[in-house]
């Protein structure tokens, strides 16, 4: 890997702008057998609660045109499993180590912020944009006053670097990353799933528990894209991109809207090791357009 | 990429698939089939009916888009082939009566589990349950690697058997006709323990992404790793 591919976020040297999604790659100790994660940008844990938690009952998965519904509902080990079991190994990988931290309540996000103050991580992704909790999640990341509240109570107590995970079902997405700078986020990350739904028309019912699900995957591409340049054009501080990327063409697409850094998720299911295809064909096509870095495409539209 | 040797309709929207891969698989096992690019966006989780060193053949069933498209498939073309994943079946040395029960495509990892048992142990008894909605399927195969091959029609495979009769008992199909047999073990006073592969929805298959997860008896399990392949007690026995 060369220099081309080098960037920083938010102060932090990434090796290369490609990191793997929350929620699609565990802790990455199952992808490591298929390839070295210390190869990539960074790592996004799997959502994590301050306690563990089961998760949603019923059909978790179903697929779509090009995209995948999900209704996991955060099921994990807990922070302090997390920070036992998994944070040494993870950051013994020499890749930006970033954890994804949820909540059921703002008690549950500030509990989970400090316990994670104690611990050695690279960046805390605050996850408001889970849909799949009936409370929590979702629901305080889609108005951007209510957000104001959790991202300034977590800002004050979290020592780490801090981004924010912002869901494309906000009222207004612009504004919800503009309240994230002002209230002294680190940076964005966008987008998380789309509610969306799927109904079993044999049994006349919702195939999912919690009747809406978190759409992924390419069908979402497109309008996640939109999304990144739209917010990438309104904040100063830097935006993690995603929204079905599967391809390095992909990346680049996100990268050139206004993306510092790019994560791919859901084509981690089609190929185990997509995310080394990507930063191989992202490097490539910087030398043959004959770019020195990739921050020279950085926010070019 | 694995090069497929054959791929034969066997009627009823079964097929079998047998393909070129040096592997390692044991029964029980599953791989994640993948012969297109982007679409559809998952890969399919199929049981291992046969390997051996050098080939893995699968019997599937169409029932979607993904085994639609590996119904076209023919000889020569290329198949990818991630796996073998999961714990599969476990081994049962001093087992002398093995059961294997089967419904619909969960008949699959049977043919494997039955002809290994043999090979391991060829003292033991294996008998074969095997249910159908239709026409079966691959039975002459099935009665090669088996001592006694009991076969369903329409029916309860379930009541077909006496979990008294056995020293272990193994159960691949739906969760419905696990859980009966499950419930009839119970009820019955069999001493042999219950085995059942579940086949909940995957997308991963490697247990990065929790969506197939199953409620246990020590809490929730992974079914693509710490499985497919759990004692009954464990995922039916607070039920």
């Amino acid at each position: 890997m060369s220099e081309r591919l080098k960037t920083t976020f938010a102060g932090i040297p990434f090796k290369n702008p490609v990191v793997l999604a929350s929620g699609t790659c565990g802790f990455g100790r199952e992808l490591d057998e298929y390839f070295d994660i210390g190869r990539l940008g960074g790592i996004c844990s799997k959502g994590l609660l301050s306690h563990p938690h089961g998760g949603n009952e019923g059909i978790r998965v179903w697929e779509t045109p090009s995209g995948v519904l999900n209704s996991v509902g955060l099921e994990n080990p807990g922070v302090d499993a997390f920070i036992r079991d998994d944070l040494d190994w993870v950051n013994a990988k020499g890749t930006v180590n970033i954890v994804n931290l949820g909540g059921h309540s703002l008690q549950d996000y500030l509990e989970g912020a400090e316990k994670l103050n104690g611990a050695k991580l690279d960046i805390l992704e605050l996850n408001i944009s889970c849909p799949n909790v009936k409370s929590g999640g979702m629901n305080f990341g889609t108005k951007t006053e209510v957000a104001r509240e959790i991202v300034r109570a977590v800002r004050a107590v979290c020592r780490h670097k801090m981004t924010v995970k912002l869901s494309p079902n906000a009222e207004d997405i612009v504004s919800l990353a503009r309240m994230c700078e002002e209230e002294g986020a680190d940076g964005v990350c966008l987008v998380n799933t789309f509610l969306g739904m799927a109904i079993d028309i044999q049994k006349k019912a919702p195939v999912f528990q919690n009747v809406y699900a978190g759409l992924s995957g390419p069908a979402i591409k497109p309008i996640a894209l939109r999304m990144v340049h739209q917010v990438a054009k309104a904040v100063h501080i830097p935006v993690m991109g995603l929204g079905g990327i599967s391809t390095w063409q992909d990346a680049v697409e996100f990268i050139m809207a206004g993306a510092a850094v790019v994560q791919v998720g859901t084509a981690t299911f089609m190929k185990p090791d997509v995310s080394m295809d990507i930063i191989d064909g992202m490097e490539r096509y910087l030398e043959e357009n004959g770019y020195g870095n990739v921050e020279e495409i950085r926010g070019i539209l | 990429m694995a090069k497929i040797l054959g791929n034969r309709a066997l009627g009823e929207n079964f097929y079998l698939l047998t393909a070129e891969q040096e592997n390692s698989a044991r029964r029980g096992q599953f791989y994640m089939l993948r012969a297109w690019e982007h679409y559809p966006v998952l890969s399919r989780p199929i049981s291992v009916f046969d390997a051996d060193g050098g080939t893995v053949s699968f019997l599937y069933k169409v029932v979607g888009k993904g085994t639609e498209l590996f119904s076209t498939l023919k000889e020569g073309q290329e198949i990818t082939l991630d796996g073998p994943h999961g714990n599969g079946f476990p081994a049962l040395p001093d087992k002398r009566r093995i059961a294997l029960v089967g419904g619909g495509v969960g008949i699959a990892p049977l043919y494997l589990a039955a002809r290994t048992y043999k090979e391991e142990n060829p003292a033991c008894t294996v008998d074969l349950y095997l249910g159908f909605s239709g026409q079966p399927v691959l039975t002459r195969e099935f009665e090669a690697v088996a001592d006694g091959t009991t076969v369903n029609v329409g029916g309860f495979v379930t009541d077909d058997i006496d979990p008294c009769a056995y020293d272990a008992i193994l159960a691949c199909g739906p969760t419905p006709m696990m859980r009966a047999l499950y419930r009839k073990c119970t009820k019955s006073g069999a001493k042999a323990p219950l085995y059942v592969s579940l086949e909940n929805r995957m997308a991963c298959g490697i247990g990065a992404c929790l969506v197939c997860t199953c409620k246990t008896d020590l809490g929730r399990k992974k079914v693509c790793k710490d499985g497919p392949v759990f004692l009954g007690s464990e995922v039916f026995g607070d039920e």
